[in-house]
């Protein structure tokens, strides 16, 4: 209860805020007057006489219905049927870096699947010293780790290499999930069935296979494979939810989501790449001269404002506004996000909530005294490789227009005097 | 207390087991695959030919087959229907303006094709075409994309022999090379241009989804409405009473029956749609099919086969449709609907009683 009333203050406070600075005619500074006494205070409240929800009445919660528009969404042209697409987080709605479970973006190729605990089972085979078959009690007994990694679809941003398309930071960079994940290594498991068979791992290569009808399969190589991969069943604390591979999932710290195979039954050592669908017709960038590059599974450094935006506007006009987004780069931490007012004439350092963190989200502040005048906001990230986030302009002429994915250039919003946002693209 | 002795002993027996060599692993966990289970999920296919089944099928079955199960996202002629993807055709369309991606024009190895229909489809139906129905589909791939003549037979001795157009099309990662210039460390801060103008604007677009669009985002800054008052909080709990009523009169129906056929309705999900937003999609909606007359969905397009019936007077009685769902293609021949049949006679009753509980 505490914190809807507090909720329904702030937004009063907003209110009166307004309505204050329009009287005043002026940019406010310090405190606002109120003109009459706030009946939220001066009234006693349904909350503050009446009782609320017992301990019984959600025994696994959802977010108040206040928050009922902080959902995923997806977009309706983009796919044929949803059975085979994708949604999006609603990042322009969140802080911190952590993405809960139940709006953090889906990607099926057949669908989610309900798969049990007890008829799950994870095959390793090919070249290794024993064919082996796990259950899913046997993965709760290797050693377990714990670690923060993004998951982000190649596609993410994908729409808008030809050009400025939607309007939010939902649809633009929502192909983006953060989450702590509680699972077992790869490496743990490729050593258990025995790599001896494999002979030099140099050049050696792990497919890895969902259970779904879809059944999506990638090519990974043996050194990525026993380099950070995870074999989750948990994420921020809790099982997978069933739209994210329950009960297990592959983890590919820094790439491409489409590798982070969902309900995970599979993982074969051979000597070359399968060439599956999503590894050549699929996944791959066409550059201006009709040819395509493949196997680029890194996610390049990359951010985004996600406050304000066009779908998180100013509302409380001239004045303190805190500028934020989400940095991250799978090639490593994030080392530092500049952000520019003026759409990339000038630059300045925004803060990091916490020093980044190896191929996880990165949360960044600014926070400046709106003078209520436009802004074209850009940000840019800096990793620990010495990358810089390129402009669109940059990544086109190396591209062309037709790459769709890997698309990790500076998003441009145009705020305008009103507190609205919009997406566009500068010179 | 008289336990412990015990517990000792069981441990102690456990770490004899486990230093005695198990296997290769380091824990003894799992188990070793078995060779047949290994044969049962072991399928994908390498460009090298490793993984190809022996089989056959010519471009003629490929066309029939097509027809029957693929034809209905993918078009007659592999042209793509709606949204689906198209299968043929773009080539010299790569470096143009939106590509044409398809088998013909993009894909670089036909084992890949030849995986991708074995494992992956039809659509709602995955794996469950033989080998020789896959060879068939792919020579009728090939057939479509003007790659092989109308008398072409596909096997596992010449899938190999087959070059697609864009074989050469493809290099490896080069960012860290042709995007060398990106790794500048430390970037310009002040006076990095002369001038900035917006030179696009979604807005210009507007694709973005209607409950989202900016319109609602001018309300939400317009908005000077102090926040609800103590009768709107109230409302969730009104709300909260509805799905009770719905629960009520659904109930009319074995509620155990009607779970039943929601799990089996989700081998009809891929084209069909029931509930308050159903729509047609690959497949009619069927929000009160049953007793109703044959043919009656609005805006659905179906098939002359459907059409003949409903002149004729079909009506989806319960045996109708029972008849309709245990084979398809054999009730009706020329139906759209590529779909083999529900074999069980309970799978049937219990999907017609949940199609029934959709008005």
């Amino acid at each position: 209860m505490s914190e809807s009333s507090g909720k329904k203050g702030a937004s009063r406070r907003q209110f009166l805020t307004s309505v204050a600075a329009v009287g005043a005619g002026a940019v406010a500074a310090g405190a606002s007057r109120a003109a009459t006494p706030d009946p939220l205070i001066t009234e006693v409240q349904e909350w503050a006489r009446a009782t609320g929800d017992g301990v019984d009445a959600s025994p696994y919660g959802l977010p108040i219905e206040y928050e009922g528009d902080v959902i995923r969404r997806n977009v309706e042209w983009l796919t044929a049927d949803t059975i085979s697409s994708i949604n999006f987080t609603p990042i322009h709605a969140l802080d911190g870096t952590i993405t809960p479970q139940g709006c953090a973006f889906e990607r099926h190729h057949s669908g989610a699947i309900a798969l049990k605990k007890e008829d799950y089972r994870l095959m390793i085979n090919g070249l290794v010293d024993q064919p082996l078959v796990f259950t899913y009690a046997d993965l709760e007994r290797f050693p377990r780790e714990n670690h923060v990694y993004f998951c982000e679809c190649a596609a993410n941003s994908g729409m808008e290499w030809a050009g400025a398309q939607l309007n939010g930071a939902q649809f633009t960079h929502g192909m983006i999930h953060n989450m702590e994940y509680s699972g077992v290594s790869l490496r743990t498991l490729l050593e258990e069935a025995g790599l001896g068979a494999a002979g030099d791992l140099s050049d050696k290569w792990v497919y890895v296979e969902g259970a779904d009808a879809s059944s999506n399969g990638r090519s990974i190589p043996m050194e990525k494979a026993l380099d950070d991969c995870l074999i989750a069943f948990k994420a921020n604390g809790e099982a997978l939810r069933k739209e994210h591979g329950y009960p297990v999932r592959l983890v590919v710290p820094g790439w491409e989501g489409n590798m982070w195979v969902k309900w995970l039954r599979r993982i074969e050592v051979m000597d070359g790449p399968v060439e599956s669908r999503e590894e050549t017709s699929k996944y791959t960038d066409t550059l201006a001269d009709g040819t395509s590059r493949k196997w680029t599974w890194v996610m390049d450094a990359k951010s985004v404002i996600t406050s304000p935006s066009p779908q998180a506007p100013i509302a409380h006009g001239p004045g303190p506004l805190v500028i934020t987004g989400l940095a991250w780069s799978g090639r490593g931490a994030i080392t530092g996000v500049d952000v520019s007012l003026d759409g990339g004439i000038s630059w300045q350092p925004a803060r990091l909530a916490a020093p980044g963190q190896d191929k996880a989200l990165t949360r960044f502040y600014l926070d400046i005294n709106w003078d209520g005048s436009e802004m074209l906001l850009q940000s840019r990230a800096r990793d620990e490789s010495g990358y810089v986030q390129p402009t669109k302009a940059q990544l086109r002429e190396v591209r062309g227009l037709n790459s769709i994915y890997h698309n990790n250039a500076i998003q441009t919003w145009w705020v305008k005097a009103s507190g609205e946002a919009e997406n566009v693209e500068v010179s | 207390m008289s336990k412990f002795p015990k517990l000792t002993l069981t441990a102690s027996l456990a770490a004899l087991m486990l230093a005695a060599p198990v296997s290769a692993g380091n824990y003894g966990l799992g188990r070793p695959a078995l060779p047949e289970e290994i044969a049962a999920w072991d399928l994908d296919v390498s460009p090298d030919g490793t993984g190809l089944p022996a089989g056959s099928g010519s471009v003629e079955d490929g066309e029939a087959i097509f027809a029957d199960y693929c034809a209905i996202c993918h078009g007659d002629f592999a042209e793509g229907v709606d949204n689906w993807p198209k299968l043929a055709g773009g080539e010299g369309t790569l470096d143009r303006e939106d590509p044409l991606k398809t088998v013909g024009s993009y894909w670089p190895y036909l084992t890949t094709t030849w995986d991708y229909v074995n494992r992956s489809m039809p659509f709602g139906n995955a794996q469950t075409l033989t080998p020789n129905e896959v060879y068939a589909i792919v020579a009728y791939i090939l057939y479509s994309n003007d790659l092989v003549d109308d008398d072409f037979v596909l096997s596992n001795e010449n899938l190999l022999d087959v070059e697609l157009p864009n074989a050469e099309g493809f290099i490896l990662d080069d960012r860290e090379t042709a995007e060398a210039h990106f790794w500048t460390n430390e970037p310009c801060m002040s006076d990095c241009k002369d001038s900035v103008e917006i030179t696009m604007r979604a807005m210009v677009l507007d694709v973005t989804p209607e409950e989202t669009r900016a319109k609602k985002v001018q309300e939400l800054i317009r908005r000077t409405k102090p926040e609800p008052s103590r009768e709107e909080v109230k409302a969730p709990a009104e709300a909260a009473e509805q799905p009770a009523a719905e629960t009520a009169s659904a109930s009319a129906v074995d509620p155990e029956l009607v779970a039943a056929g929601e799990s089996v309705f989700k081998k009809c999900k891929a084209c069909h749609q029931v509930g308050a937003d159903a729509k047609n999609k690959t497949g009619p909606l069927l929000n009160g099919i049953v007793g109703a007359p044959a043919g009656h969905v609005d805006g659905f397009k179906y098939s002359k086969a459907m059409q003949e019936a409903a002149e004729g007077g079909l009506v989806w009685s319960d045996a109708e449709l029972a008849a309709f769902l245990t084979k398809p293609k054999d009730y009706m021949k020329g139906t759209k609907m590529s779909f083999a049949g529900l074999k069980k006679d309970e799978e049937i009753e219990a999907v017609i009683a949940y199609l029934k509980s959709f008005e």
